[in-house]
């Protein structure tokens, strides 16, 4: 990469091994919260591993895999209040749990059933569903706090993306009103080092993604995106900074997805087993694991309670999800309008009669 | 309440004054929509009245003025975003069409997209390359969408009102060729007109003509060069190509028996075939002689030195009409 006189922070705590590399920042002397962090991590890739099984043997769709982003994710989710609106991408699992989507919602979304969009939680009320156009979502969240900013409250829009996204119009265009507007909005992007099969060194000639704030306007930073108490840190720094009127932020977190692009990919066609290896060595959930065993803050008994109660709560999803029937044939038109068109009667009325006619055929 | 004349561009900054009034919710973004009240002066004096808060000059970024009013619908607000000319939409679609017109429906409700996008659209103002276009089309064929096209200031007035507080997305088509033409009394009573509905603008027996935008003028002069040859023409204004009201057209055209279709864009794919296949879906045998279109050819839009060339006129109205009486 060519030198530009842009020399943008790079923050790590943890190094792949666990241990300390700088001075740990002060409210990481609270071991019960890293531990609450550990725990949200492993629940997040059992859930995720539950959701591949779930699509590998046809009882859910396509699923994107969180694999290896779990500390971003576990962070943003962490530190987001109530009152704050997720705009996320299609990778952010780790954050809707948080957001207190249910799995059973998840489930539903990627089963192939709006509901699962339908938030209940009340966290989550104003939250966007996930996003599939890529870096679309980036200008909703500018959109959300243009909203706050209007009526002066004092919250913030949290968008994710991948680093493909940074390369497209959208994205550009999001950076530029938030830094034009100073807008309450914090950019998270995943560098996953991947954009399906693209790789991130021809994804852009910037030799940082986060530097394309600098043109906007405003600041990014780089972190350690395995490390959550290097993105925790950094995030609550953005996020109070935005809640208090002094403007965006972006965050790039550097991470490795360690699964296929989702359940449709096979990423052996592009990288190597080696490259792979490589980048498990680095993941996100052992580092803390051993740093908080050095601390004594965690151990081998716990670890299997936690799995066995991991467990047990995601079974209960699968169940709730797959005892809950397909919504009624009308349910494809009750929402497409806040009502259904009267000039639209006709098509109802057809829709029915094909909904009779398929109902009629699962008897034959 | 008094009738002061008004032309449509007019009537348009008269309802948006009304509607920012009435509902502290409602804002108006777009490229210099602020100081400069829009290229066409289509917002003056909003940001006088309402401030720079509710009257946002953006960045000149046409994708970002459409997310920006995704995100901002989805939070309760009602933006009134303008695109300066409906030439300069296509960078907007991905977000009208991926997000806007389907929020609601991802969400089961739990979000909605309460937006306006408003437009100039048509040719035949001398304009430069990219500010004639009549792709309407594109729109109403997107499913969640609402697509609305005034044709008189008093219809521009009431259109818009109801547009902005239906709580769905609306796409707003002002065609510019109208904006200063021929004012006409209009009172500002904050009286809406409806939406997915057509307005009969001449009642006749022998021959129904269809139209919408700045063409209903052409369609307008057409009935009355029949009326003065003895003919009964039906004028009817579509006025919301999306949903279509077919009821009010297949109702006119079992009357009538005779059908003419007249709009300013290209004619493949065109909302006029939309309407002629749902006509003899419903009315065939009512039909004595087939449905003509009298559109744009399958043209950009020229050069505004044989722009004429390019709109449906009287005359070529006319000869439909003439092919349609006597037929067989």
């Amino acid at each position: 990469m060519p030198h530009l006189p842009i020399d943008l922070p790079f923050t790590r705590y943890l190094d792949a091994a666990g241990q300390v590399v700088r001075e740990l920042p002060a409210w990481a002397a609270d071991g019960q919260l890293l531990v609450r962090l550990y725990r949200q991590m492993v629940l997040t890739r059992l859930f995720d591993q539950k959701a591949v099984a779930l699509q590998r043997t046809g009882r859910i769709g396509t699923y994107a895999p969180t694999l290896g982003q779990e500390a971003i994710g576990v962070a943003i989710g962490s530190l987001m209040q109530p009152r704050d609106v997720l705009v996320p991408y299609y990778r952010d699992t780790a954050v809707q749990l948080l957001r207190g989507v249910s799995m059973r919602e998840i489930f539903l979304y990627w089963g192939g059933d709006e509901r699962g969009s339908a938030y209940a939680s009340p966290a989550a009320a104003e939250d966007f569903p996930l996003c599939v156009p890529i870096a679309t979502q980036a200008l909703h969240a500018c959109g959300v706090a243009t909203a706050f900013k209007v009526r002066g409250e004092h919250r913030v829009a949290v968008t994710t993306c991948g680093d493909g996204a940074t390369s497209k119009g959208d994205f550009l265009e999001a950076l530029n009103v938030a830094g034009a507007w100073q807008l309450p909005v914090l950019f998270v992007v995943n560098n996953n080092q991947w954009a399906i099969s693209t790789p991130r060194r021809i994804q852009s000639g910037a030799p940082s993604l986060a530097q394309k704030a600098i043109g906007a306007g405003f600041a990014g930073e780089q972190v350690d995106g395995n490390d959550i108490i290097a993105v925790y840190d950094r995030l609550q720094v953005a996020l109070e900074r935005a809640r208090q009127g002094k403007g965006p932020h972006l965050l790039e977190c550097i991470s490795y997805r360690l699964g296929d692009h989702t359940t449709a990919d096979d990423a052996t066609r592009y990288r190597s087993a080696e490259e792979v290896k490589q980048a498990w060595l680095a993941e996100p959930i052992r580092r803390l694991q051993r740093y908080l065993a050095d601390q004594g803050l965690w151990d081998e008994q716990q670890e299997q309670a936690l799995i066995t109660e991991c467990q047990a709560q995601l079974q209960e999803a699968v169940d709730g999800f797959e005892q809950t029937p397909a919504q009624d044939w009308s349910s494809v038109l009750e929402h497409v309008y806040a009502q259904w068109p009267a000039a639209l009667a006709e098509q109802r009325e057809w829709l029915a009669e094909r909904a009779a006619r398929a109902a009629g055929g699962e008897h034959e | 309440m008094s009738e002061v004349k008004r032309s449509l561009l007019e009537a348009v900054n008269l309802a948006l004054h009304r509607a920012m009034a009435e509902d502290e919710n409602v804002l108006v973004l777009g490229e210099d929509v602020g100081i400069n009240g829009g290229v066409f002066r289509a917002t003056a004096g909003l940001r006088d009245s309402y401030g720079f808060k509710r009257v946002i000059d953006t960045p000149l970024a046409e994708t970002m003025i459409a997310g920006l009013a995704v995100g901002m619908a989805a939070q309760g607000l009602k933006p009134v975003m303008e695109i300066q000319f409906l030439g300069f939409i296509y960078a907007a679609m991905e977000h009208l069409v991926s997000h806007a017109s389907r929020l609601r429906n991802r969400t089961r409700g739990r979000l909605s997209c309460p937006l306006v996008v408003r437009s100039p659209m048509g040719a035949g103002i001398r304009a430069p390359e990219h500010h004639s276009e009549s792709t309407e089309a594109l729109f109403a064929h997107i499913p969640g969408l609402r697509v609305v096209i005034p044709s008189s200031p008093a219809r521009a007035y009431g259109l818009l009102l109801a547009a902005i507080d239906d709580p769905d997305p609306v796409v707003f088509l002002e065609p510019t060729r109208l904006y200063r033409m021929n004012p006409q009394p209009l009172a500002d009573n904050g009286q809406r007109l409806p939406l997915d509905c057509c307005f009969t603008l001449r009642e006749g027996s022998d021959l129904t003509l269809i139209s919408w935008g700045a063409s209903v003028v052409e369609t307008l002069q057409a009935a009355e060069r029949l009326a003065e040859q003895g003919v009964s023409a039906e004028v009817i204004d579509v006025a919301t190509i999306k949903p279509l009201d077919l009821a009010t057209l297949e109702a006119s055209v079992r009357k009538t028996g005779h059908c003419v279709i007249v709009h300013e864009a290209p004619r493949s794919g065109g909302i006029g075939a939309e309407i002629a296949a749902s006509l003899y879906e419903r009315v065939l045998l009512d039909l004595q002689a087939p449905i003509q279109r009298v559109t744009a050819p399958d043209i950009p839009p020229p050069l505004y030195r044989l722009e004429p060339l390019y709109i449906p006129g009287v005359e070529d109205i006319l000869a439909a009409c003439d092919l349609v009486l006597h037929y067989a």
